[in-house]
C-alpha cells in the first residue's frame, strides 16, 4: 500500500508560515512527549502499556488547531497525540503515564485511559471502537443544548469492523449531529494487516453508503491535512451534520512499545520513514522562507520541554491511597474494605 | 512428565485436540501470529488460517459466528484476547450461546468454548484486569472454567473443547510464564471436580485461579506458625466440586474463600452461603471471605495494590479465623 490521497493539493505557495509553525511545534511535541515516554518506559518508569503515535502526529496536530477549547473530542488507546494537541498539560499527561500524583486522572488511568476534560478531552479508551457511540452522545448533548461546540471522535482502521462504528455513524447522520469522525488508517490492526480482514474501501467508503460526506487524505501531509480539517470542521460546525475523514497514515512504532512488529516489511516502514510528516511540514515551512533557526528551535525546545516533563513525573510522589477508593459511585461509595 | 509452562501447555491442548477431531478450529483477532499473549503460536503452520482463523476486531460477530458455527457442527473455540474485550460479545454469549439449547427444546447444543483471559497483570488498569467469574457463573447453561497450573490448562482445555455446553474458558494473564509438570501422554481433567492443592487440618482455603498460588504462599507462612490449612482449588466454578469443599470444612470447620474478584457478589458468596447452609453446625468461626474491595483496578502501582489479595491477607485472615472466638470479636 502507498500513501495517497484522492485530492490533488496545490502546490505549497502562500503558506500561513504563523499558523503552520505552531502546527509543527505541535507535532514535534506530540512525538517529544513520545520519545520520553519511551524512555520512561525502558527505565521501567512506565509500568504499563503505551501505544505511541510516532508517525501519524499530523493528524490530530492538524484536527486540534482547527477545534476551539470547548469543542470535544474522544480518542483512542493510542490517544497522547489527541490529548497533547487538544491542550493538556504535557506535565500532568506525563505523570499519568507514570502513575504518579497530579497526572490526568490522578495516576488511575495510565497511558490508554489518559483524559483531561479541562481542555474538551473525553478520553482515550481501551475498548477499540467504543468512543465512537460515546463521541455520539456528547454530539447528541450539545445539539440537545443547541451550544456552538463540535466534537472531533478519532478511531483507528481496524475499529471500523465493530458494530459501535456502524451505529455510531447511522446515528449522527440522522439526528444530524456535530461530529467529525476521523479514522487514523496507519494500515494495521495490532499485528495484523487490516486490509486483509476489512471488505470494501473502508471508512471513507463506509461513511459515503450512509449519507456522511467522507474525504481520503494523505495523514502525513500536515499542510493539507489542515486545510481539510479546517473546511469539515466549518461544515459541522455549520450544521451541516456528520463529517469523516479517512486519513491515511503510518505507525512507525509496533503496536504498543513493547512490540518489535518483526511481521513488516522494511521497506514499507522505510517508504513511510521517507514521508514523516514533521520532515515534511519542517521542509515546507524552510522552502516558504521560515527561519531555519525557529525551525530548529521548534524541534529542541520540544525535546528540552518533555525531558523536563519526565524528570517532573519521576520526582512527583505516587497517588495516596485514598484515590484507589475515590471517585468509584456516590450512592454506596466504598469503603476501604468492603468487608 | 515435562516441565512447561501455563501457556505451552494451552497450546499443547488445542493443538491435540485439533488433531484429533476435524471440527475443532479457532478464530479471534491475531491469531495467526501467535495471540496476544502468544498462546496460538506456531498452530496457523501447523493447521491452516481456515483453522486457525484471522478475524477483523469484531467481538460480537466473533462469538456470534462461533455460537452458529457450533449450532452447524462444529467446536469452535473463541478467543477474546482480554476478558474485558468479551463483554463486547456478552448478548452472543449470554442470550445466544446459553440459551439456545433450552430455548429450542434441545435441538441444539452450542459447543463452543470462549477463551477470555482474566486478572491483574502489569497495571493494564481498569478495562484490562478484571475477574468477572461470577457474571458468568450466575447464567443457566454456561460452564465456567479457570485453571490454575500448566497441568490443569492442559487437562481442562481439552475437556472444555469436548464438552457439549458452552465453556468460558478463564486463563489468568498473570499465570502464562508460570512452570509446573505435565504428563507427556493424554491428560483430561474432568470439569467440576475440585484439587487439593495443599492438605491441612486447621482452615479450608477454597480458592481458585492465580490465587491459588497465592494461597499456596500464605499457608507457608501459616505451617510456620503451627497452622496447618488446606487449599482447595475449584478449578472449575460451574459446576463446582461442591462435595469436597464440604468434606474439608466437615474436618476444618472453617471455610476461608479466596478469589481476586471484587468480593461483593463474587463466587465466594456463593459459596459460603452454600456451607453455611450446609454444614452450619460444625463451622467452629464464621465463613470469611477475601477478595477484592469494589472498586475498579487503578493503574499506579500502589492504587492498583490496593485491588489485590496478598499472601499476608490471606494468612491473617485465617490467623483470625483460628483465634479464639473471644480474640476474634475484638
Ligand atoms: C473491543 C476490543 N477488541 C480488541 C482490542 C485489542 N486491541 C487494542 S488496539 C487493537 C488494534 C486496533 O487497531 P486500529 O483500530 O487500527 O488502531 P491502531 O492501534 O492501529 O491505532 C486491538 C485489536 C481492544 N482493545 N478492544
Ligand atoms: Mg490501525
Amino acid at each position: 500500500m502507498s500513501p495517497a490521497s484522492d485530492e490533488a493539493r496545490p502546490p505549497a505557495r502562500n503558506l500561513d508560515r504563523e499558523r503552520l509553525t505552531a502546527h509543527l511545534d505541535t507535532m514535534w511535541r506530540i512525538r517529544a512527549f513520545e520519545e520520553a515516554a519511551l524512555r520512561g518506559l525502558s527505565e521501567g518508569l512506565v509500568r504499563g502499556a503505551i501505544h505511541p503515535s510516532i508517525g501519524q502526529e499530523a493528524v490530530a496536530a492538524a484536527v486540534c488547531l482547527n477545534l476551539a477549547r470547548s469543542d470535544l473530542i474522544l480518542s483512542t488507546h493510542r490517544g497522547h497525540g489527541h490529548t497533547l494537541a487538544k491542550g493538556a498539560d504535557a506535565r500532568a499527561m506525563m505523570r499519568e503515564l507514570l502513575g504518579r500524583a497530579g497526572g490526568t486522572c490522578g495516576g488511575k488511568g495510565g497511558s490508554m485511559h489518559i483524559a483531561d476534560f479541562s481542555v474538551g478531552m473525553l478520553g482515550a479508551n481501551g475498548v477499540v471502537g467504543a468512543n465512537i457511540p460515546i463521541a455520539v452522545g456528547a454530539a447528541h448533548a450539545v445539539a440537545l443544548r443547541g451550544g456552538p461546540e463540535i466534537v472531533a471522535c478519532f478511531f483507528g482502521d481496524g475499529a471500523i469492523n465493530r458494530g459501535p462504528f456502524l451505529e455510531g455513524l447511522n446515528w449522527a447522520k440522522i439526528f444530524r449531529l456535530p461530529v467529525l469522525f476521523v479514522c487514523e488508517d496507519n494500515a494495521w490492526s495490532a499485528t495484523t494487516r487490516t486490509a486483509d480482514l476489512t471488505a470494501g474501501e473502508g471508512a471513507a467508503a463506509r461513511a459515503r453508503s450512509l449519507g456522511i460526506p467522507a474525504q481520503i487524505l494523505d495523514g502525513n501531509d500536515a499542510i493539507g491535512l489542515d486545510a481539510a480539517a479546517r473546511d469539515a470542521i466549518a461544515a459541522v460546525r455549520a450544521g451541516e451534520g456528520p463529517r469523516l475523514l479517512h486519513v491515511r497514515t503510518y505507525r512507525m512504532t509496533g503496536h504498543t512499545a513493547a512490540d518489535a512488529a518483526g511481521y513488516r516489511d522494511a521497506a514499507e516502514v522505510e517508504a513511510w520513514r521517507a514521508r514523516d510528516p514533521i520532515a515534511r511540514l519542517a521542509a515546507a515551512l524552510a522552502e516558504a522562507g521560515v527561519d531555519p533557526a525557529r525551525l530548529e528551535a521548534s524541534r529542541t525546545e520540544a525535546a528540552a520541554e518533555m525531558a523536563d516533563v519526565l524528570d517532573d513525573a519521576r520526582a512527583a510522589p505516587w497517588p495516596d491511597l485514598a484515590a484507589a477508593f475515590a471517585d468509584v459511585q456516590d450512592v454506596g461509595d466504598p469503603a476501604e474494605r468492603a468487608y | 512428565m515435562a516441565t512447561t509452562t501455563y501457556l505451552a501447555a494451552s497450546t499443547r491442548a488445542l493443538a491435540e485436540e485439533m488433531e484429533r477431531d476435524p471440527s475443532v478450529w479457532a478464530l479471534g483477532e491475531d491469531l495467526g501470529r501467535g495471540g496476544v499473549f502468544g498462546q496460538y503460536k506456531g498452530l496457523q503452520a501447523r493447521f491452516g488460517a481456515a483453522r486457525i482463523a484471522d478475524t477483523p476486531i469484531s467481538e460480537a460477530c466473533i462469538m456470534g459466528a462461533a455460537v452458529g458455527a457450533a449450532m452447524a457442527g462444529t467446536r469452535p473455540v473463541v478467543e477474546m484476547r482480554f476478558s474485558d474485550f468479551a463483554l463486547c460479545a456478552t448478548d452472543e454469549l449470554v442470550n445466544q450461546a446459553a440459551k439456545a439449547r433450552f430455548m429450542f427444546g434441545g435441538q441444539a447444543t452450542v459447543p463452543l468454548v470462549a477463551r477470555q483471559p482474566i486478572g491483574m497483570w502489569r497495571s493494564s488498569a481498569a478495562q484490562h484486569s478484571q475477574s468477572l467469574e461470577a457474571w458468568y457463573a450466575h447464567v443457566p447453561g454456561l460452564v465456567v472454567v479457570a485453571p490454575a497450573t500448566p497441568a490443569d490448562n492442559l487437562g481442562l482445555l481439552k475437556s472444555a473443547i469436548r464438552a457439549d455446553d458452552p465453556v468460558v474458558y478463564l486463563e489468568h494473564k498473570d499465570l502464562w510464564a508460570a512452570e509446573g509438570d505435565v504428563p507427556d501422554g493424554e491428560h483430561l481433567v474432568p470439569l467440576g471436580v475440585a484439587d487439593v492443592a495443599r492438605a491441612g487440618r486447621d482452615v479450608t482455603i477454597v480458592t481458585w485461579s492465580a490465587m491459588r498460588r497465592t494461597s499456596l504462599a500464605a499457608t507457608e507462612t501459616l505451617a510456620g506458625e503451627g497452622v496447618e490449612a488446606e487449599v482447595i482449588d475449584l478449578r472449575t466454578l460451574w459446576p463446582w466440586d461442591r462435595d469436597a469443599v464440604l468434606a474439608s470444612v466437615e474436618r476444618t470447620g472453617r471455610l476461608l474463600v479466596v478469589h481476586e474478584a471484587v468480593t461483593v457478589a463474587g463466587f465466594g458468596a456463593e459459596i459460603a452461603a452454600f456451607v453455611a447452609e450446609h454444614l452450619h453446625h460444625r463451622l467452629r468461626a464464621p465463613v470469611r471471605r477475601l477478595g477484592a474491595p469494589r472498586i475498579p483496578i487503578a493503574y499506579a502501582p500502589p492504587l492498583e495494590n490496593a485491588a489485590r489479595v496478598t499472601p499476608d491477607a490471606i494468612a491473617a485472615a485465617a490467623r483470625a479465623m483460628l483465634a479464639p472466638a473471644a480474640a476474634r470479636a475484638s
